[in-house]
């Protein structure tokens, strides 16, 4: 799967925000969020934020027990990156991009 | 709700009681006194592979099919068929319940290498879940299988520990009674120290192992606001589930009856006021090997399945096949009785389990089978080591079915000599009713003899009775004694024959006595006799003289008179003569 990657050059990216409500965390890992998508993913990913509040059902499907839930669906393997995502690395080596310094992504 | 009086005359309503929920396992809501409480958390915490899932199970099983109410079960280290799989070998159906909604399983897979920690973040999530799971079906009851398994998730133990806590909050606040497991810790109570949250409740599993046998023990450590046993209890899981064994120490108040029920030989029952044992009641036998304790019980329990009722019989010893087949050569068939369903025949080896086991075990078949007597052969196979222990286990025994009136027959092998009237495990003193089968020898022969060396509420014959085993059951036959000594077997027969002969000899001897006599009688009346002839005789020959005499008066007068006539017309007086 690494190898597609690095060849190509282009993969998918399929994102899901798991969110209980309009807490403070939530926003904030939303609006983080966004900005590393914008920055570092763009064209290539989709987003689906799910609240939880709303849709409790869900939360046994993907396995969620903190709030919020990053969670990459693709490319396997799962990946589920907790917290506001506050800290860029670390959300970035939990979504498996690294950020080299011309700016591109693997 | 009960009211009581106040100093000042009026009326305050008691302080609330803790409300329990029942968990429906047999002696568990014994020893709590109701159950765990509801509403509240309780932790069973306890070594790996002690039971603590098992027991978390059942409390839901038995709250959805007893009690009404619904359960939902978290588990966070197996999955639900993985859970299913598990206790279906206790004979519970997770997968039906769940299909009529009366429980509801979540499996929370905690993975560390897939979690990635950014920021700040807490265990809604959990809380979602589990507020989804509870409406579901409106549970009422909840297990968390184990919440220890969210440390090894997560890293920020400051965070974890405030959402443990809010965890439990909530789950007061829904007055949701919740069972958690725990993992012994090494020093503490939990590994993770969870009991510091849930104190209401703490249960302790053990699974110890002594000389070569395991044994499962219960403690209640600590139950805010109410009494609890505060022993170890044994308990087992087994295809039914839980059984906590309650050391019922009842005191001495049982009731007790005047009934009383025959031993199953009636030589037996006339030594014992003629009527038998006391109906619930302890009776015991003690002797040597081989001298007929088992066929003693085996009478009992042939008696009591004759009257009709039922009757367990342990054995420690021999197989249930065995003993029907040695029975039959006294006379005592069983089998009948066996095929009826009035007797019970269960053996196993004791050293197969502990102790408390063994107790458990009758226990259960009491509870099961509901004899009228139970017949254990030979409790002196049960010292495994502390005597102590099984004198403590016998009481209980003991207490238990004398509450339920039930009566008790056991068998206890003694070595002979002198220690003959103290068994090993030193529990006369719990027996209502001791006998004892001794070997007599003499001339080289061994017979046996019965005696009751006590028997409470009753005049028991004192007396040493020899004990044969016949074709046709047990006979107890009086005892020769001869010449102040106690004789038995052949020196008994020898004596008989030897009374016997000297009393025909005696007979003999009065009869030819009495035909002397008799000859002696005739001799005399003979004698008689001859004397009587002979006098006879002489009174005739007397009378005969006197007869002639007579006549030869007349005719001398006649004489006279005539000589007189022809000498003269007168008759000469008698003075002129010529």
């Amino acid at each position: 799967m690494k190898k597609k990657a690095v060849k190509s050059g282009i993969e998918f990216i399929e994102l899901k925000l798991y969110v209980a409500g309009q807490t403070p965390k939530s926003l904030a890992a939303l609006a983080n969020l966004k900005k590393i998508c914008h920055e570092h993913l763009e064209g290539r990913y989709t987003l689906h934020v799910i609240d939880l509040v709303k849709t409790p059902q869900l939360a046994q499907g993907d396995q969620i027990l903190a709030i919020p839930t990053l969670v990459r669906n693709l490319p396997v393997p799962i990946r589920k990156i907790i917290g506001d995502l506050s800290d860029l690395e670390r959300v970035l080596v939990g979504l498996n991009l690294v950020h080299t310094e011309t700016g591109s992504s693997k | 709700m009960a009211t009581l009086k106040t100093r000042r005359g009026g009326h305050s309503p008691m302080p609330p009681q803790l409300e329990k929920a029942r968990v429906g396992i047999a002696g568990f809501d014994e020893i709590t006194n109701g159950g765990v409480p509801k509403g509240r958390p309780t932790i069973i915490c306890g070594g790996p592979g002690c039971g603590k899932t098992m027991f978390a199970v059942e409390f839901l099983v038995r709250g959805a099919m007893q009690f009404g109410e619904p359960g939902v079960l978290m588990t966070f280290e197996e999955t639900a068929a993985e859970m299913t799989k598990n206790v279906a070998s206790l004979g519970f159906d997770l997968k039906d319940l769940s299909a009529r909604k009366k429980l509801m399983m979540d499996y929370v897979r905690i993975e560390p290498s897939e979690i990635q920690e950014t920021g700040s973040y807490d265990l809604e999530g959990l809380f979602i879940r589990l507020q989804y799971a509870v409406d579901s079906i409106g549970a009422k009851r909840v297990v968390l299988d184990t919440l220890e398994a969210v440390f090894s998730g997560f890293s920020n133990q400051g965070l974890l520990r405030a959402e443990i806590r809010r965890l439990f909050r909530w789950l007061k606040d829904r007055g949701l009674t919740t069972v958690v497991t725990a993992e012994r810790g090494e020093g503490a109570l939990t590994r993770y120290g969870l009991e510091e949250y849930v104190s209401d409740c703490v249960i302790f599993l053990d699974h110890r192992v002594e000389q070569q046998v395991s044994t499962r023990r219960m403690r209640v450590i600590k139950y805010r606001g109410s009494s609890h046993g505060v022993d170890e209890y044994p308990f087992l899981i087994d295809d039914q589930g839980f059984s906590v064994l309650p050391s019922t120490s009842i005191g001495l108040d049982h009731p007790v009856s005047s009934q009383r029920i025959s031993s199953g030989v009636k030589e037996l029952d006339d030594m014992l006021e003629g009527k038998g044992y006391f109906r619930g009641s302890s009776v015991m036998v003690s002797g040597t090997a081989g001298s007929g304790k088992s066929s003693l019980a085996a009478h009992f329990a042939n008696q009591t399945c004759i009257d009709g009722k039922r009757c367990l019989h342990v054995a420690f010893e021999e197989s249930p096949a065995q003993t029907l087949r040695n029975m039959r050569s006294i006379g005592i068939d069983l089998a009948p009785h066996v095929k009826k369903g009035l007797l019970r025949m269960e053996a196993w080896r004791p050293t197969q389990s502990g102790l408390e086991m063994h107790l458990l075990r009758i226990h259960k078949l009491v509870e099961q089978f509901n004899p009228r007597a139970v017949i254990v052969d030979p409790i002196t196979n049960l010292v495994t080591g502390d005597t102590h222990e099984v004198h403590a286990m016998l009481m209980r025994l003991l207490d238990f079915l004398k509450t339920k009136q039930i009566s008790a027959f056991f068998t206890a092998l003694t070595e002979g000599g002198a220690a003959m009237e103290r068994t090993e495990v030193q529990v006369s003193s719990l027996i209502d009713t001791w006998m004892l089968v001794r070997d007599v020898e003499l001339n080289g022969e061994r017979n046996r003899c019965l005696y009751v060396l006590k028997s409470r509420g009753m005049a028991n014959s004192n007396q040493v009775r020899e004990f044969v085993m016949t074709r046709s059951g047990i006979r107890l036959l009086p005892v020769y004694v001869g010449s102040g000594t106690v004789l038995t077997g052949s020196a008994r027969l020898s004596q008989q024959a030897r009374e016997k002969a000297a009393e025909t000899a005696r007979l003999q001897e009065a009869k030819e006595k009495s035909k002397i006599l008799e000859t002696k009688r005739k001799i005399l009346e003979a004698k008689v006799a001859a004397l009587r002839a002979e006098f006879a005789d002489e009174e005739d020959r007397f009378a005969q003289s006197v007869k002639r005499d007579e006549q030869k008066e007349r005719s001398l007068a006649r004489d006279v008179a005539e000589m007189a006539s022809l000498r003269g017309s007168k008759a000469p007086s008698k003075g002129q003569g010529a």
